[in-house]
């Protein structure tokens, strides 16, 4: 990164060295990328992060173990849910106790909501970037519904605090099931209407088709997770590969990337097995708000006031919106964490981007970043 | 419960003011366009000289002076014109599009929003004029003048009704090409000048793509000119008739095709959605537009808006058939007129009707190109240089061939003109037909249903 820099830009070739970020309208946060032009197309894109570090893992190591369920909240913001239920696992691994039914019913029902959430902003951040600016007003409709029956789940819209060690702060609220169902059979209704506007727009396809193509081996060996792997042609998903929770219960079918326009692995795959999940994601909400009254009305395990481990480590798997985030706490048997680790979906996606950006032109290192859907602060945390 | 207070003054008032505006402002300006484009000619100011001064306009010095007031006058109300259009424009586009997002958009100046484009145009204004310490301050800030000629030329040899018009040049449409050309001017001038990478990209990809357009642009352009055999404005609309069959883009099917292509390469030209490559926002921030600020942003923006309307108008002269009034012939016109000095009521109710059906279908053009904006996406610049070059250039070189071909014939057998032109109208009539069957299917599809109740 340095050399680059530093580096003599070579006059001779015309090629130019462009600051992309870090304040940018499509690097969606404060990303920076280094990028060797040649006119229009890219040699080479060098993402350079680190803006948005918080030290939220030092953090975990102060706070105590209820403490920093707040603070896993600012992990992914756009998907706060599932940054909660990860850590909220890992302890409850540590303590060796487990969640009872409701709580793992109403972590799935609130999980999959926030799932659909999630993939409509990068969907519609997604096709705003390749210049259609409506379809990402309509999903962004959708979102707000969304976040209006979280909040009343929870209180809060962007930064849940809704999971605890052992189970979840809040029962549904009363009516919130029917009209959470009533939301579901208009949202099946806009999905094709989505795809009616934008996913099968020529242009759009065009644009994307065949594009930063990341093949199997190469999503792989990059440790790409989640959407990423699937849209490459991996058939791996953790709620289904490696269930936990409630999902063993439900049926659902697990999307991959087939070459829809173009080849395996190109944009248009990771957009559109979004686009598919977001479909699974409302099947399973169904089935959950079907399912969760025979469960008993218990949402809290017991779990004593002053969580103290015993000495150990644990990690623990959910599959987030933007793949596969992982916990590592150890603990040294006192009331904080010896130390705290999270792995998130999109600093791995980061590292792809400078193998797959040479020959890109400039508006397709846009379609790239979004199609990763990476989101800044979990890139850094 | 929370209480809702109501913002301060009475609504109704509001209402009624945006609305004395909203019709007032087309009675004013078109009004006062019909007014001085009739009076600035040669003739009407000799009798004014002659009868009002009472100086022979032959001999009297000052004749030529009256004669430049009274065009100044013309110039400063089309100017005027060109500006509110562009503003309202603006306004209307906006409406649109927040119908289309299920957002509410402008609602805070006037009733719906409308006066919107007074407090934006003063808050441009009345910011802070910054030019970047390393640009090329001298190209920076020429570079709007360029920009803004290109736009205001264009309203010279611009036809708005039978007989208003600015300057009916004999070479009207290739003077309109030829001074569409400054704009690309004065933003590749913007682009170098600001000294920004984001901005000199942008003007790069603008003096690619608007060059390139201008190309199949102008060999379409040559295809309603071989029909009305004359480059003037307003000889091509009284080539066309008034209804759709005897439209140049129905009576020869390569002007169809013509017609498609230019609308294409007109909204590139622009740079209209989905060809808004020199200002792409997700990719290049602002583009050229990155530096500017204040008044030259605002100048900047009018043209982008003001263009559409230009667009629409020009597309409108050359396939539409213009202002031509259902049932009124040339002769009608010249009947209507009389023997007077300044023309009869009639000939002015005349010319009224003439704007009106070029207003209405300028604005309905006008809609297509907003549509095609808050649809489209952006398409990718090699992909815009290959839609040019292998696809518009060789089929606007082909309707220029057919159109040849298609001449002879009428000139053999001039059936074909009108049997071409009903076809094509019903063929056009079943599309549009099916256009709203589709949207009609789609929006129940939807669970939605079609409601226009919050306007």
């Amino acid at each position: 990164m340095e050399k680059l820099i530093l580096r003599r830009v070579d006059r001779n070739n015309e090629e130019m060295v462009l600051n992309f970020g870090p304040q940018h309208p499509s690097t969606h946060g404060v990303i920076n990328f280094i990028v060797e032009t040649d006119g229009e197309v890219m040699k080479r894109a060098i993402p350079d992060v680190g803006y948005l570090h918080r030290s939220i893992e030092k953090i975990g190591e102060v706070t105590g173990y209820p403490g920093f369920m707040p603070f896993t909240d600012r992990i992914d913001y756009v998907a706060a849910m599932f940054a909660n239920e990860g850590y909220a696992i890992a302890v409850e691994k540590l303590l060796k106790v487990e969640a009872p039914p409701r709580a793992q019913w109403l972590r799935a029902i609130s999980g999959e909501l926030v799932r659909i959430a999630s993939h409509l902003v990068a969907v519609g951040t997604m096709t705003m970037d390749i210049g259609a600016f409506t379809p990402m007003v309509h999903g962004l409709r959708e979102r707000e519904e969304i976040n209006d029956y979280i909040e009343a789940l929870c209180g809060a819209r962007l930064t849940y605090n809704y999971h605890r060690i052992g189970g979840v702060a809040f029962d549904l609220p009363e009516g919130w099931r029917d009209k959470v169902l009533a939301f579901l059979d208009r949202f099946d209704k806009f999905l094709p209407e989505f795809d009616r506007l934008i996913t099968f727009n020529e242009i759009y396809k065009k644009r994307l088709a065949n594009v930063a193509t990341i093949t199997r081996e190469q999503a792989i060996s990059y440790g790409l997770v989640g959407p990423n792997l699937r849209g490459s042609g991996v058939d791996w998903d953790l709620r289904r590969d490696m269930p936990y929770g409630a999902y063993p219960s439900f049926q659902f079918e697990v999307p991959v990337g087939k070459g829809w326009a173009g080849a395996v692995g190109d944009c248009f795959d990771r957009y559109y097995v979004r686009c598919l999940e977001m479909k699974e994601s409302s099947r399973i909400v169904r089935q959950a708000l079907e399912t969760i009254g025979q469960t008993p009305e218990d949402i809290m395990a017991k779990v004593p006031r002053n969580v103290k481990p015993e000495a150990g480590e644990v990690l623990s798997r959910v599959e987030s919106a933007r793949g596969e985030m992982a916990y590592y706490v150890v603990s040294d048997g006192t009331n904080k964490a010896y130390r705290l680790r999270s792995r998130t979906g999109s600093f791995t996606a980061m590292s792809i981007i400078e193998d797959i950006s040479g020959g890109l032109m400039v508006a397709d290192l846009v379609a790239l970043i979004s199609s990763l859907d990476v989101v800044a602060p979990e890139i850094d945390r | 419960m929370a209480t809702v207070t109501l913002p301060k003054g009475n609504p109704r008032t509001k209402l009624l003011l945006t609305l004395a505006v909203a019709l007032a402002l087309p009675v004013i300006l078109f009004g006062a366009v019909l007014v001085l484009a009739t009076l600035a000619k040669p003739e009407p100011v000799q009798v004014f000289v002659r009868e009002v001064l009472g100086h022979d306009p032959a001999t009297w010095p000052y004749t030529g002076l009256v004669f430049a007031v009274v065009a100044a006058a013309l110039t400063f109300m089309i100017l005027n014109f060109g500006a509110v259009v562009a503003a309202v424009t603006i306004w209307w586009e906006m409406r649109v599009s927040s119908r289309m997002q299920s957002r509410i958009g402008y609602n805070r100046v006037g009733a719906g929003g409308f006066f919107q484009w007074i407090a934006d145009a003063v808050k441009l204004l009345l910011k802070e004029d910054l030019i970047p310490a390393e640009a090329d301050r001298v190209l920076f800030r020429a570079a709007p003048y360029f920009v803004f000629a290109g736009f205001g030329l264009i309203f010279v040899a611009l036809p708005f009704g039978e007989s208003v018009i600015a300057a009916d040049l004999n070479v009207g449409i290739y003077y309109i090409t030829a001074v569409t050309a400054l704009v690309v001017v004065g933003i590749l001038l913007a682009g170098w000048s600001s000294n920004s990478k984001w901005a000199l990209f942008g003007g790069m990809r603008s003096a690619a793509q608007v060059i390139s357009y201008e190309i199949p642009a102008g060999l379409a352009v040559m295809v309603p000119i071989l029909m009305a055999g004359t480059l003037s404005m307003q000889g091509i609309i009284r080539a066309q008739g008034a209804w759709p069959w005897q439209w140049f883009v129905f009576t020869n099917p390569a002007a169809l095709i013509a017609f498609v292509i230019f609308f294409i390469a007109q909204l590139a030209e622009s740079n209209r959605p989905p060809f808004d490559l020199p200002e792409a926002e997700s990719e290049l921030v602002a583009g050229y537009l990155a530096e500017y600020t204040a008044f030259r942003y605002a100048i900047f923006f009018l043209v982008e808006f003001g263009n559409v309307w230009i667009m629409s108008a020009i597309a409108v002269t050359l396939f539409f058939g213009g202002w031509q009034v259902p049932g009124v012939g040339a002769a009608a016109y010249e009947a209507a007129r009389g023997t007077g000095a300044l023309p009869a009521p009639a000939w002015w109710g005349l010319q009224v009707a003439s704007m009106a059906v070029f207003f209405v279908k300028t604005f309905l053009v006008m809609n297509l190109v907003i549509w095609i904006r808050w649809t489209f996406p952006r398409i990718r610049v090699d992909q815009m240089m290959n839609l040019c070059w292998k696809y518009l250039v060789p089929g606007a070189f082909a309707t220029f061939v057919a159109t040849l071909l298609w001449q002879i014939l009428v000139a053999r057998v001039p059936v074909v003109s009108t049997v071409s032109g009903v076809v094509l109208t019903i063929a056009a009539l079943l599309a549009l037909f099916q256009m709203l069957r589709l949207a009609k299917r789609n929006v129940e599809a939807g669970g939605d249903q079609v409601d226009l109740s919050n306007w």
